[in-house]
């Protein structure tokens, strides 16, 4: 069963046409990769699932149900955490804290006043942030305040503070982008041991990541999805080599 | 009461207790322990804690605080000159108006953030102002200020006691509102508010505020409303300010529209930064020492100044009074403002860093702890 439904996605800027007919199913339960060249509007297309941007014309549909015209904490609260491109944390706090957070809005939901109780009182929360912690390899750093962290860490956070919330779609943008070759390895293992049942979109330069995680692919270039497939027939798509992979990735 | 509290809050909050009830011995050694004198600190001690809320957890700066101050005020007059001298009723009603308040100047306010803010807060507190002037001259009495009168309604104190011939005072049912009394009256509240604003920081709520000042894009994407708990704040220290405008009108039932002027709204702006923007203890720091050196620095003038340096021959104490002149009397905003400057600059994290600095480099001194404990602990007093 698809959980996400995008149907004929037009964006513009200006005269730029960063989405021309964007058609994707993601089938719950997969990693579905979307690839393209840089500028190829990956991350326009993500912005269109969590709020951030409003497409021209067309749909996207999580569950049955539209996520156009909803503000962003609505759309996470149905259910879709983001990690993006540039790690957005909260810098002044600690990493447990910075996990905590994600876990209240899931538990108390997106409008909550709880002034009186100390934040020490809420144990489950506090367990459910040193769990995922534990899974992606911060819990010792867990009082550290996150922007002395590296930038690989911080993307390990980012992702515990998704993880902590259980959601049905996680979307990925470039989470290797910058690491190096050790890191990259670490997130993709992460990836593939922890929320193993959670829908996963991973947008993704690094076809060894792409080829390790993904159940299907998604070829974005100029706008339109050119390619869709398994892996293997991705691989050997002659419009892909010629449009994105190129001789030397191949 | 106390329930979830860390041993170390705990102790900060008797600590604290304690020293606010012992202000009038800890400001004898500086010839600050005078009721009036002391009140004040109570008084700008609770508008600064409120403050702090909003502006010291959220980030959002508010340049328009001190309408609620007035407004606090006004209300607090109406309640003596309407139904009793008693000050709880008038506390009560000045905060509840100033909540009321606040809440309507959030709601439109708290629609743009950063810079914009700001200055719609700027915007709202100075139109307050006019409008106290003009519009409003029957609620405020314009000018003249608000005040009492011999033929105030005062109805539940006429039911129960004859009207002297003098004006009547404020009172506790019955302890008058003035000296040491009326303090200690202060001080309590400051307690309470001091209390109240610890278990704040201390909750989820608190939490969430220091989360939408440090990355509000990521709070939405982690499915949090944001506006609502601004709002929330807002409000909340909107009452705190409500709540200092009253204890002004406790000690001196009088309220003015000077209370409202943008003047006003920079100094607990000032006040906050100065003793450390949200840390606990510091903004009543800064809202202490500024309200003593603004005592010490405004009364002074050039007369004043050549006498205290008369010892000096006639050459050196003109330069002495050129020089230092400008800066007591009118001027001692000038001195603040360069005080403040320095602050902003080689202190951003206020009075309250310079302390932990300070107790870092002891600790360092002392030797034997390792690092970790080092950073744990500055970061547990800097709270
Ligand atoms: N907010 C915006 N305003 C104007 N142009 C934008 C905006 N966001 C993206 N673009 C443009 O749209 C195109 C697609 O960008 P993007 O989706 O970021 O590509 P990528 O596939 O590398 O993530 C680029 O040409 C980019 O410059
Ligand atoms: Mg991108």
């Amino acid at each position: 069963m698809a959980i996400l439904e995008v149907n004929d996605v037009n964006k513009a800027f200006g005269g730029l046409k960063a989405l021309n007919a964007v058609n994707l199913s993601v089938e719950e339960g997969t990693v579905h990769a979307i690839i393209g060249p840089n500028g190829a509007g990956k991350s326009t297309l993500l912005n269109c699932f969590v709020g951030r941007l409003i497409p021209d014309t067309g749909s996207v549909m999580f569950n049955g149900k539209s996520l156009l015209g909803i503000k962003p904490h609505e759309i996470n609260q149905t259910g879709v955490a983001r990690v993006f491109q540039t790690p957005e944390i909260f810098t002044d706090l600690s990493i447990l804290e910075n996990v905590m957070i994600p876990a209240f809005a899931k538990l108390d939901g997106a409008f909550r006043i709880n002034a009186w109780k100390t934040v020490g009182s809420r144990g489950e929360v506090r367990d459910m942030a040193e769990k995922v912690l534990v899974e992606v390899g911060l819990h010792e750093k867990r009082d550290v305040i996150s922007s002395s962290l590296s930038r690989g860490d911080k993307r390990r956070l980012e992702m515990a503070m998704c993880l902590v919330q259980e959601p049905k779609l996680l979307l990925l943008d470039e989470p290797t982008a910058g690491m190096s070759r050790a890191d990259t390895n670490n997130t993709v293992d992460l990836l593939q041991r922890v929320g193993t049942h959670i829908t996963k979109i991973v947008i993704e330069h690094d076809m060894h990541v792409v080829f390790s995680l993904a159940d299907h692919i998604s070829v974005l270039a100029q706008g339109t999805v050119i390619a869709g497939g398994k892996p293997a027939d991705i691989k050997g798509n002659p419009k892909v080599q010629e449009a994105y992979l190129g001789g030397s990735h191949a | 009461m106390f329930a979830g509290l860390t041993r170390n809050d705990k102790l900060l909050f008797i600590g604290f207790t304690i020293a606010a009830l012992a202000m009038p011995l800890l400001a004898w050694p500086v010839g600050a322990n005078y009721p009036d004198l002391l009140q004040k600190f109570a008084i700008y001690g609770i508008f600064a804690i409120g403050f702090n809320i909003l502006f010291g957890l959220t980030g959002y700066l508010s340049f328009g605080h001190a309408a609620f101050l007035g407004v606090g005020s006004y209300a607090a007059v109406w309640m003596f000159k309407g139904v009793t001298m008693n000050v709880i009723p008038a506390v009560i009603f000045g905060v509840m108006v100033s909540g009321m308040f606040a809440a309507l100047i959030g709601f439109i306010s708290l629609r743009r953030s950063g810079i914009y803010f700001s200055i719609l807060t700027l915007a709202f507190a100075q139109m307050s102002y006019n409008l106290a002037y003009s519009v409003l001259t029957p609620i405020t009495n314009g000018e003249t200020g608000l005040q009492l009168s011999q033929d105030d309604a005062r109805i539940i104190d006429r039911l129960f006691v004859e009207q002297g011939a003098g004006l009547p005072s404020t009172n506790l049912f019955g302890l008058e509102m003035s000296g040491y009394p009326g303090f200690y009256f202060c001080c309590v509240l400051l307690i309470i508010a001091f209390f109240i604003s610890l278990r704040i920081q201390r909750s989820p709520f608190g939490m969430m505020l220091r989360a939408i000042k440090t990355n509000q894009v990521r709070m939405n994407y982690t499915g949090f409303n944001t506006r609502p708990y601004a709002l929330t704040a807002f409000i909340i220290s909107g009452m705190y300010a409500g709540l200092a405008g009253s204890l002004l009108a406790v000690t001196d039932p009088l309220a003015g529209a000077e209370r409202m002027q943008w003047t006003a709204s920079g100094e607990v702006v000032l006040m906050t930064i100065l003793g450390g923007a949200g840390t606990l203890i510091g903004p009543i720091l800064g809202a202490g020492l500024i309200k003593y050196f603004e005592n010490i620095f405004s009364s002074y003038n050039d007369g004043l100044l050549s006498e205290s340096f008369s010892f000096l021959p006639d050459f050196l104490n003109d330069t002495l009074v050129f020089i230092i002149g400008p800066f007591v009397g009118e001027g001692w905003s000038l001195l603040l403002g360069i005080v403040f400057m320095a602050i902003v600059i080689f202190l951003p994290g206020g009075l309250m860093e310079g302390l932990t600095r300070i107790h870092g480099w002891y600790r360092r001194r002392g030797g034997g702890d390792t690092r970790a404990a080092d950073a744990a602990s500055s970061r547990q007093a800097a709270e």
